[in-house]
This record gives structure tokens, sequence and C-alpha cells, in this order.
């Protein structure tokens, strides 16, 4: 009842000075608003990452001809010995290896009708599809007699879908990739950005040998550009890469203590990267935020310090006609609070529409979860309570006598 | 000399001192017994202990030694929050600066030891209205302090030191700001408390005309009592 009443006359007092109660609010509401803001944009940033590597499928390698060096700079296919799908089917037979895929690719138009698009054309067996986790919408994956064949079938992304045939179901149409006629059998699920910010929506695969033999020819008959291999789980990932590397040296002839003139790159390790760089992103930018929380944390200290020094004379009155030290400690510790809450809540919605309009004017993906509202809240509430607690406290302290003769 | 004493004071002393420098006793071995009922005037040159001493009967302030008893209970083993309940429930304060709260308006004023004393927010209004209307100031009750004269001020004060029905009045030149027909009428609400609610009055001056409300004087010199008496002796 009693402390009940008490939080009302700091209201009061908080209504009676509604400037310096809203400019201390301010604070609050600014580093409320960052961290919200900050957390969302940087989950966001976590999300993608997240969800490219999803897309990606688990365990993978990629393997190039050419020696990698330090800075990553590899020397020109072209001059390296080329991998082939010889290659490819080794790899595969290792036994921690679940999948191995030969792939090729290059740039190439396809025209439909009166449209043209130029795009990305990989050259795939069906097995790449076990290792890539890829759905497709509609038709179907061409099959290992098409790659035996050389058949002239495709599978296009979203992208290449509709910019070549629009709204219509292009599954059964005829396109040209290099002015040769291929039957599209299928349209690809999307899929988004890959680590490399490439859309892998804008992609039309097409079977491997159909793309060596009549899209893209290369000097030595059966050269790949590059193999994707799978193993069997993250545990036995180190295993794999070092049996693919010792088993590419044997095909390669390269003499013992001579360098690798292949490169097998850990995907998932370079996936992993990303991830905690995304995720040390969001830290770090929700550390910069919570610097400005303290920042309103501060500021709602040093004003309940001087309305403390101010009202020492209210204070003494107040104890003079029975106020107990617990009275004045709740009176001021609401202040610090209410201000502290209140500025949250505010905070916390300018922060969701900071967020939102980053996403809407940026382009950006943000994610804006409950657990960050409200941990900020607990937070500006911790605040509150920790910055408010000293002032309050030296306020309750006080004498009655001294604070009465306070000039 | 009938019935216990409402205050009774034993060889109490206060003595100042910060740090280093060495103490200043500005109260010495002071005793004195008040009953239920009395109206004792407090007299004495400035600086000779009398609001130090008023400061300790209303539980502002701690005595450096000796003893202080109200209504028989050592005031000196008292926590701080008895301390609080003890001037809530049993002590009126009258000060020279009237001592409002300068941002409340006269209502709320006066019903601020009510808060503290756990009364709902209905009751604490009414009553307070009521003790503004025995003082005259029905109409001014939404006024805050600074739109208020100083007898229209020192009004509030006195109907805020009442809200709580205290046992005793302890009154610091309550008439010290205030002009010769003001201060009557002051002391005239002092007088009819006194009577006709039997609430045991302090009060200090430095007017002798002031000090003849009262029906007994009390004087100090550099700390001490000099002199304990009926105001008017026979
Ligand atoms: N906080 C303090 N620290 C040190 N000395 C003090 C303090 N408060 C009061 N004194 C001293 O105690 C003495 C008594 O002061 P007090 O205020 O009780 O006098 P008073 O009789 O009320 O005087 P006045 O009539 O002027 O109000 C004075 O000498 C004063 O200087
Ligand atoms: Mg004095």
């Amino acid at each position: 009842m009693r402390l009940a009443a008490v939080p009302s006359e700091s209201w009061r007092a908080m209504a009676l000075n509604p400037l310096r109660t809203g400019l201390t609010m301010l604070g609050m509401v600014i580093g409320v608003a960052a961290v919200v803001a900050m957390l969302a944009i940087g989950q966001g940033a976590q999300a993608v990452v997240n969800q490219q590597i999803a897309s990606m499928g688990s365990n993978l390698f990629l393997i190039l001809p050419g020696a990698a060096t330090s800075g990553g700079m590899r020397m020109g296919i072209g001059t390296a010995l080329p991998l082939t799908a010889a290659d490819a089917q080794a790899i595969g037979e290792l036994p921690t290896v679940t999948a191995s895929a030969p792939m090729t690719s290059g740039t190439a138009q396809l025209i439909h009708a009166s449209n043209n698009w130029s795009t990305l054309v990989y050259g795939i067996t069906p097995e790449f599809w076990a290792a890539r986790d890829w759905k497709i919408d509609s038709g179907e994956m061409f099959s290992e007699t098409d790659v035996r064949s050389a058949a002239r079938v495709a599978l296009i992304g979203r992208v290449v879908a509709e910019n070549l045939f629009g709204n219509a179901d292009p599954v059964g149409e005829t396109m040209r990739i290099r002015n040769i006629p291929f039957t599209v059998v299928g349209v690809l699920a999307p899929k988004g950005q890959s680590l490399d910010g490439r859309d892998q929506d804008d992609t039309v695969h097409v079977p491997l040998t159909t793309a060596q033999r009549r899209l893209f020819g290369m000097q030595i008959p059966g050269a790949i550009r590059f193999i994707i291999a799978q193993s069997a789980s993250l545990e036995t990932m180190d295993t794999t890469e070092e049996e693919i590397k010792r088993l590419l040296r044997q095909r390669r002839r390269i003499p013992p203590g001579g360098e690798d003139d292949f490169t097998v790159r850990n995907l998932t390790a370079t996936a992993e990267a990303a991830a905690i760089s995304a995720r040390a992103m969001s830290f770090m930018l929700g550390a910069i935020a919570s610097v400005s929380l303290l920042v309103g944390g501060i500021g709602i200290m040093n004003i309940m310090l001087v309305s403390v020094t101010e009202r020492t004379r209210e204070i003494g009155v107040r104890m003079a006609i029975g106020a107990r030290r617990r009275d004045i400690l709740v009176q001021f510790l609401t202040e610090a609070l209410t201000i502290c809450i209140l500025g949250g809540a505010i905070g916390a919605a300018l922060g969701v529409g900071g967020a939102w309009l980053a996403a809407e004017l940026a382009d950006m993906q943000v994610v804006v979860t409950v657990a960050a509202i409200l941990l900020s809240f607990g937070f500006a509430a911790a605040v509150g309570l920790f910055f408010g607690f000293y002032p309050a406290h030296k306020a309750a302290r006080l004498r009655p006598v001294e604070a009465l003769r306070y000039e | 000399m009938s019935g216990a004493s409402l205050i009774r004071v034993e060889g109490l002393a206060k003595r100042y001192g910060n740090g280093g420098e060495p103490e200043v006793e500005v109260l010495h071995d002071i005793r004195l017994e008040i009953r239920p009922g009395e109206f004792v005037a407090v007299m004495g040159q400035s600086g000779s202990g009398k609001s130090t001493f008023m400061n300790i009967l209303g539980c502002l302030d701690t005595p450096s030694a000796g003893h202080y008893y109200f209504d028989g209970r050592d005031a000196g083993g008292l926590a701080p929050d008895e301390l609080a309940a003890l001037r809530n429930a049993s002590f009126g304060f009258v000060f020279q600066g009237f001592n409002l709260l300068r941002r409340v308006n006269a209502l709320d004023n006066v019903a601020l030891p009510l808060l503290y004393a756990g009364i709902g927010k209905g009751e604490r209004r009414a009553r307070a209205r009521r003790l503004l209307e025995e003082m005259g100031l029905a109409t001014h009750a939404h006024h805050l302090p600074n739109q208020l004269s100083g007898g229209q001020q020192q009004r509030v004060a006195i109907a805020r030191a009442l809200a709580n029905h205290p046992r005793v009045i302890l009154a610091d030149e309550p008439t010290g700001n205030l002009d010769t027909q003001t201060s009557q009428e002051v002391m005239g609400i002092f007088q009819r408390l006194n009577r006709e609610q039997g609430i045991t009055l302090i009060l200090v001056t430095h007017e002798a005309e002031i000090a003849g409300y009262a029906s007994r004087l009390v004087r100090f010199l550099d700390g001490r009592i000099v002199h304990d008496g009926p105001v008017h002796p026979q």
C-alpha cells in the first residue's frame, strides 16, 4: 500500500520537469534503439550466411587444377595439367568420400523465341545433385544415360526461366545454348546467393559430356574444370582431404617433395569462416551499441545525482514527516527505472523501425527477434537499477537534520 | 505534577566536530521533563542550542550522550526506520521557513504524511481537505506554496503537522517570518490545538509576546537550561 503509493511521487516529480526527463530518457532511447537495430542487422547477416551454408550442401571439397599460392592466387587453368572425369571417379572410390562430381563451366548466350540471356552454364553429372542437396521444382533431373549420350537437355534456374520463358512453364520447351538447341527438362528450386555472392538461380546445368563436347571444347579431351567431392561426415573431412591429395599426387605423378599442382579447397571450412566472421560482426555491432546504452546509463546517474542534490531539502522534509529510508530509495529508484523502461520501450520500437528501414532502403536482410528486444530491454532496466541505485542510496542515507539544513 | 512525562531528557549532550578539529559541545547535560498537554516556550539567545535541542526531541538528530525517553521509550535504541515511524505518527513539525514542497499544491502537501503512514489515496485527500478547512484554507487547496502568503503557507504547514494526529507539535520559530497580526493568528491556532485537542506544544521563539501564549518557559544559555518555570509567575 505504502510502497505502491511512493512511485506516484516520483512520477509527479518527473512530470514537473518534462524537458529534463525527456533528455535523460533520450540517452536510453538511443542506446536501446542502437542495440536492437544492430542486433537485427548482425543477426540478419548471420542468417544470410547460414542460408548460404545450408544451400551449399555439407562437408564439401572443391578440387581445382593449379597450385594455390599463399595469397590464394592460382596459376591460369590452362597452364596446369587439367583434371579429368577419371580423376573424379577415382576420388569417388576413396573410402571416406560419398560423392564426387566432375564439373565444367562457362558462360553462354541462351535464346528462346525473341528472348536472350547470358549466363553461367555448368556441365555436371547426376551425382552432383546428391552432394548439393538441390531440389527441382518442376520436371526432373537428367539421367546417367543422358550423360553417356551427351544429350542436349538442360536444367535451368528460376532467374533463367523467368528471363527466357516469362510466366510460361519451360519444361519440355526448346531453347538454344550457343545456338545449339536444348530441351529444358527441369526448373530448379530457388537457392539464393552462394558464399561468393553469385546468384545460384541464374545458372543452367547440362550433362557434363554435353558441355565438354558441344559447348566448351577443351584442348585436352576429357578435361574438366573442377571436381566437387563430399566427405562422409564432418569428422572425416581431414582424412578425406589427405586421401584426395595423396591420390591426385599419385595420379599426376608428382615426385615426393614436389609441390601440388592442384588445389583442394575445404568449402565447409570456408563457410565456417564466413559464419564466424558474421557472428563476430554481429557481436561487434552489439558491443558498440551497448556502449551507447552505457553512456545513457551514466547520463541517468548524472541527472539523478543532480536531482538528489537539488532536492536535498525536500528529502529532509519528507524524512521529517515520516518517510523511511526505503521510501526515499524507492522514490528515486522508480525515477531511474521509469526513465529506463519507458526509454527502453520507445528505443525498442525505434530500433525495430530502424532495422526495417535498413532492410527497405539498403536491401539488407535483418532479423528482429523477441529475444533481442527482451535482452536490450532487460539491459536497459539493469542499467537503470545499476546507475539509479547509487544516487537513490545516497538520498536515502541522508540524515534528516542535515538534509533539512541544506540550502 | 500529575501523570507520567511524555518527554524525558536526562544528561543529554550534543557535540559537533569533524575530522581533526576539536569537538564543540553545544548542549551540556540537559535535563527536562514535559508532560502530555503542556505548552512550552523555549527562549534563549542565538546559538544557545534551541534548534539543536528541538531536532533531538523530534528524532531528526541523535544526542551525543545522555538519554531521551519519548512516552517511556528510549529513542536512542531505535533504528532509523523506527525513528521515521515515530516522527510520522507522533510528531508534527512547523518550521520558520515553512518547508512546504515547492511544486506540490497545498492539499497534497498536507496529505503527504498520510502517504507515508500507508493511508489510501481517497482518505488522504479527504482528511487533508478537512484539515485545510479547519485552517480556513478550503479555497486554497490547489494553490502551490508560492501562490500563498506567508501566513497561509504556515497554516498549510500546521495542517500538515496535524495530519497524523500527532501527540507533539515542535515549532521552531514558527512566527519568525510573519508579521505581528499573522503571528497572532498562528499563535491563536496553536493555543486552540493545545487547549481543545490536548496536543503538547513545544515552541521556540525570540519574542516574549509569542512566549506569552505558552504556559511554561524554558530558557537556554550557551547550551544549558538556565531557567524553567511558568510563563506568568504568580
Ligand atoms: N552541524 C553543525 N556543526 C557544527 N556546529 C553546529 C552545527 N549545527 C549547529 N551548530 C552550532 O551549535 C550551536 C547551537 O546552534 P542552534 O542552531 O541550536 O542555535 P539556536 O539556539 O537555534 O540559534 P538561533 O536562535 O539563531 O536559531 C551554534 O553555536 C551552532 O554554531
Ligand atoms: Mg534555531
